[in-house]
């Protein structure tokens, strides 16, 4: 059996740029982004994230990622920000303007020319005088005090226009955040949602713990993406140490991911059958993620999935008895179901035509995951930057063209089916073997920075890790979270549409928003 | 089109009998808080600290090496049950273990250094008294203060065909007006302290409080910084907290049923009954 090649050079390459440099560098990705639109997305560039880091002297500089392209290195571009401001590039890349936006609340940094430079992180009325993490974090400090003002939101003043601020403690068992409609009468004319009350930190506390701590800390940044935070993270540490993971623990790693992502995609349609108004679907929806809980429950220990992942390999080793027949159990109802559902009527009716996002709109805005592949971009980490055993396993990547809430939906219909074919052939492949090596095989990065990636179920997940190896210390880490991405361009789908499929096309996106706030 | 009325009624039951007749609980395998037996830690007092060093939250304390007597704990409220003290343990006094009910009424008894390893009689009557006048059922009133989605899947869970809560007589309310419990999840964030607040003033009285998980009972490992608190403690008054990362809905239930004095608490003074 093959064993994935070790990567012979580094997942990435470092371009260091002037901050005059950074306009022209964005407009070439974009030109070479035009050609590709066209035919086959993946096999083009698209920057991902940006971040600021603050190297051992106290200096700031910008990093963004990009992807240059189906199994071609990352590219990573290093910005000094000394002087305290750079260009926006988010008018060329409007992906790019939350990010920029983060980075101006947190690093105090500011971004020249921004469309929209107001807070987004840190909540109008909770700002400090000095940006929280300019200096350092400490995880032990007080919370900064501060009383709700009023916020940046679109003017819109008129006869007959309402405003409604849904939230943020608004019906049912939901992540907190807030939701703000301008309408007339059922039409939306705008909407903007208010997330980050639950920004916790999440990457400032990576700062100062060794690995340990660091794999705890990733398992509860977006619970119900344990696993692909987890490998993501893993791979990150890998990358920057020359770890490789011996092939049991890939083995493992997929099926795991692949048992992620069919709880959450059971829980989805459950969630979806609800806001059409099928009650027994519904509950088929939510019974079925719970027997995978209850699956994950007795093969990890933890409905989860969490404390098996560790850089290097696994934590402990797993009993694959029963996983099959358990699988195999389900299979047939998981089938059913998915078939039942797909014949509704009245279930088709309020997702056609709903919620659609354009696949431009998908493309410019950062969509990522079930979300740009209903829009009609073929693009799958697992599949474009192949990691764990995914290189070695066959698998589809199911995507649509119409990009409404139906077309999301199947997505991820055909996900459920290819994820249980994925876990059946991992399972053939597993063979009695270590489960981790923890000394380097290949260099270890010398400026100890290490890029990992997961496709996690909301889409794609990136880790950039800096390692201090002198302390044994995470000194940065920035996590280019999906939700994060996919919330913002929700909204787009959102303006110009009505009340009634609000919750709809909601739940068509199957967002986190722990995920999202970090 | 297919017939979702006969669907349902083919599938047949899928609600558990668990707690209150013959079923099982769902949690086969499922992993607890790790277990504690003092007894056994030899190293401690040759300056071994391990679990201390191990903890990502904070949860374990050492005390007395050399000549004092030698103490350990393990403060439950803020244990995440990562395992990582189970593994560096070199003498085995942290051992992995399925107790995950762990609902208490006072936190105190979440720590050994607490209280004393047998049920507070006074505490439970008054307990007692003050549900008197308490007939009808649960309404409860969830607020996320910054949670990492982990606890509201598993509460979330409980309205599965499995759990069934309202089998129990316990249901969601949408409005805190009709509410009488405000079950918190997350560290509280600073921006959600007011909101979090306001939430329970709009609740009639009588009301009460759960903490629910190690972020919402101790701050856990995303607690503290500029933005989060660590905790409900000081910011509301609880009555049952429930520590777990997250609390699976087994032990969502008994700590509901224990709100409402249909099941023990089976945690005292840091130790689980056996």
């Amino acid at each position: 059996m093959p064993h994935p090649e070790p990567p012979i050079e580094r997942p990435f390459q470092m371009q260091i740029l002037r901050p005059d440099e950074l306009l022209d560098a964005a407009q070439t990705l974009l030109a070479d982004h035009d050609v590709g639109l066209g035919d086959t997305p993946s096999a083009h560039g698209r920057m991902q994230c940006a971040y600021a880091l603050r190297d051992a002297d106290g200096k700031l500089s910008v990093r963004y990622i990009v992807s240059q392209g189906a199994n071609r290195p990352w590219g990573i571009w290093s910005v000094d920000a000394a002087s305290g401001s750079l260009p926006s590039l988010a008018n060329v890349l409007p992906l790019l303007g939350w990010y920029e936006r983060e980075i101006q609340d947190l690093y105090g940094i500011t971004f020249t020319d921004h469309p929209e430079p107001h807070p987004l992180v840190l909540h109008e009325g909770f700002i400090p005088s000095k940006p929280p993490l300019q200096t350092g974090f400490d995880p032990k400090a007080e919370p900064i005090r501060g009383h709700a003002e009023p916020f940046a939101e679109a003017n819109m003043v008129g006869r007959d226009i309402q405003r409604l601020p849904f939230g943020l403690i608004r019906a049912d068992v939901v992540e907190s955040a807030q939701f703000v409609f301008h309408y007339i009468g059922e039409g939306i004319l705008h909407y903007h949602p208010r997330l980050f009350y639950k920004h916790r930190a999440m990457e400032a506390r990576f700062e100062g713990v060794p690995i340990s701590t660091a794999c705890v800390l990733a398992e509860r940044v977006s619970g119900v993406d344990s696993v692909a935070h987890e490998l993501a993270f893993s791979q990150a540490m890998e990358a920057a140490l020359g770890w490789q993971a011996p092939l049991r623990a890939q083995v493992w790693r997929v099926i795991l991911a692949e048992l992620e992502r069919l709880y959450n995609h059971l829980h989805y349609f459950g969630h979806l059958a609800k806001t059409t108004t099928l009650k027994v679907a519904e509950a088929e929806g939510i019974w079925l993620e719970e027997q995978v809980k209850q699956i994950n429950g007795r093969l990890t220990g933890s409905r989860f999935l969490r404390g098996v992942i560790v850089p290097g390999g696994l934590r402990r080793d797993l009993d694959a008895t029963g996983l099959a027949a358990d699988l195999n159990a389900l299979q047939p109802q998981i089938e059913d179901y998915l078939n039942t559902l797909a014949n509704t009527r009245s279930y088709l009716d309020r997702l056609l035509t709903t919620g659609v996002l354009p696949r431009q709109v998908a493309f410019d805005q950062g969509a990522t995951g079930p979300i740009e592949r209903a829009s009609d971009l073929d693009r799958d980490l697992r599949r474009d930057h192949g990691y764990a055993l995914y290189p070695d396993l066959q698998f589809a990547v199911p995507t649509a063209t119409e990009g409404d809430a139906d077309a999301r939906a199947r997505v991820r219909d055909q996900e459920i089916r290819q994820s249980l074919h994925l876990i059946r052939q991992a399972l053939n492949q597993l063979e009695p073997g270590a489960i981790r090596r923890t000394e380097s095989t290949i260099d270890p990065a010398i400026d100890g920075m290490g890029l990992g990636w997961a496709e996690a179920v909301r889409g794609g997940l990136i880790y950039a890790v800096h390692w201090d190896a002198k302390a044994e210390r995470l000194t940065r880490v920035k996590i280019k979270e999906p939700s994060f991405s996919n919330w913002r361009v929700f909204p787009f789908t959102v303006h110009d549409s009505n009340m009634m499929d609000y919750a709809i096309n909601e739940a068509s996106f199957g967002l986190s928003v722990a995920g999202a706030d970090r | 089109m297919p017939l979702w009325t006969w669907f349902g009624i083919k599938k047949g039951r899928a609600t558990t009998g668990w707690p209150e007749s013959a079923g099982s609980d769902g949690q086969e395998g499922v992993l607890g808080l790790p277990k504690l037996n003092a007894d056994l830690c030899t190293e401690g007092a040759q300056g071994c600290t391990n679990c201390v060093a191990s903890c990502p939250s904070g949860a374990i304390a050492l005390n007395g090496a050399g000549d004092q007597e030698q103490s350990i704990d393990l403060d439950y409220a803020r244990c995440v049950g990562c395992q990582l003290c189970t593994e560096t343990c070199p003498s085995g006094a942290f051992s992995p273990s399925d107790d995950w009910a762990f609902g208490v009424r006072d936190r105190a008894d979440l720590s050994r250094l607490g209280r004393p390893a047998a049920p507070d009689k006074k505490l439970e009557e008054k307990w007692q008294k003050s549900l008197a006048g308490f007939g009808h059922s649960l309404h409860i009133r969830h607020v996320d203060a910054g949670s990492c989605n982990g606890c509201e899947s598993e509460i979330s869970a409980l309205l599965n065909p499995f759990y069934n809560l309202h089998r129990l007589g316990i249901f969601f309310t949408p409005s805190p007006r009709f509410a009488d419990l405000l079950l918190v999840t997350g560290p509280v964030t600073e921006v959600m302290r007011e909101p979090l607040l306001r939430t329970f003033e709009a609740m009639p009285e009588p009301r009460w409080v759960m903490a629910l998980g190690t972020c919402a009972t101790g701050g856990g490992t995303n607690g503290g910084g500029y933005a989060c608190h660590q905790g409900l403690d000081g910011i509301l008054p609880v009555d049952i907290w429930l520590p777990g990362c997250p609390p699976n809905p087994a032990a969502i239930i008994e700590a509901l049923l224990l709100l409402l004095d249909r099941r023990p608490q089976q945690v005292h003074g840091g130790r689980h009954d056996a």
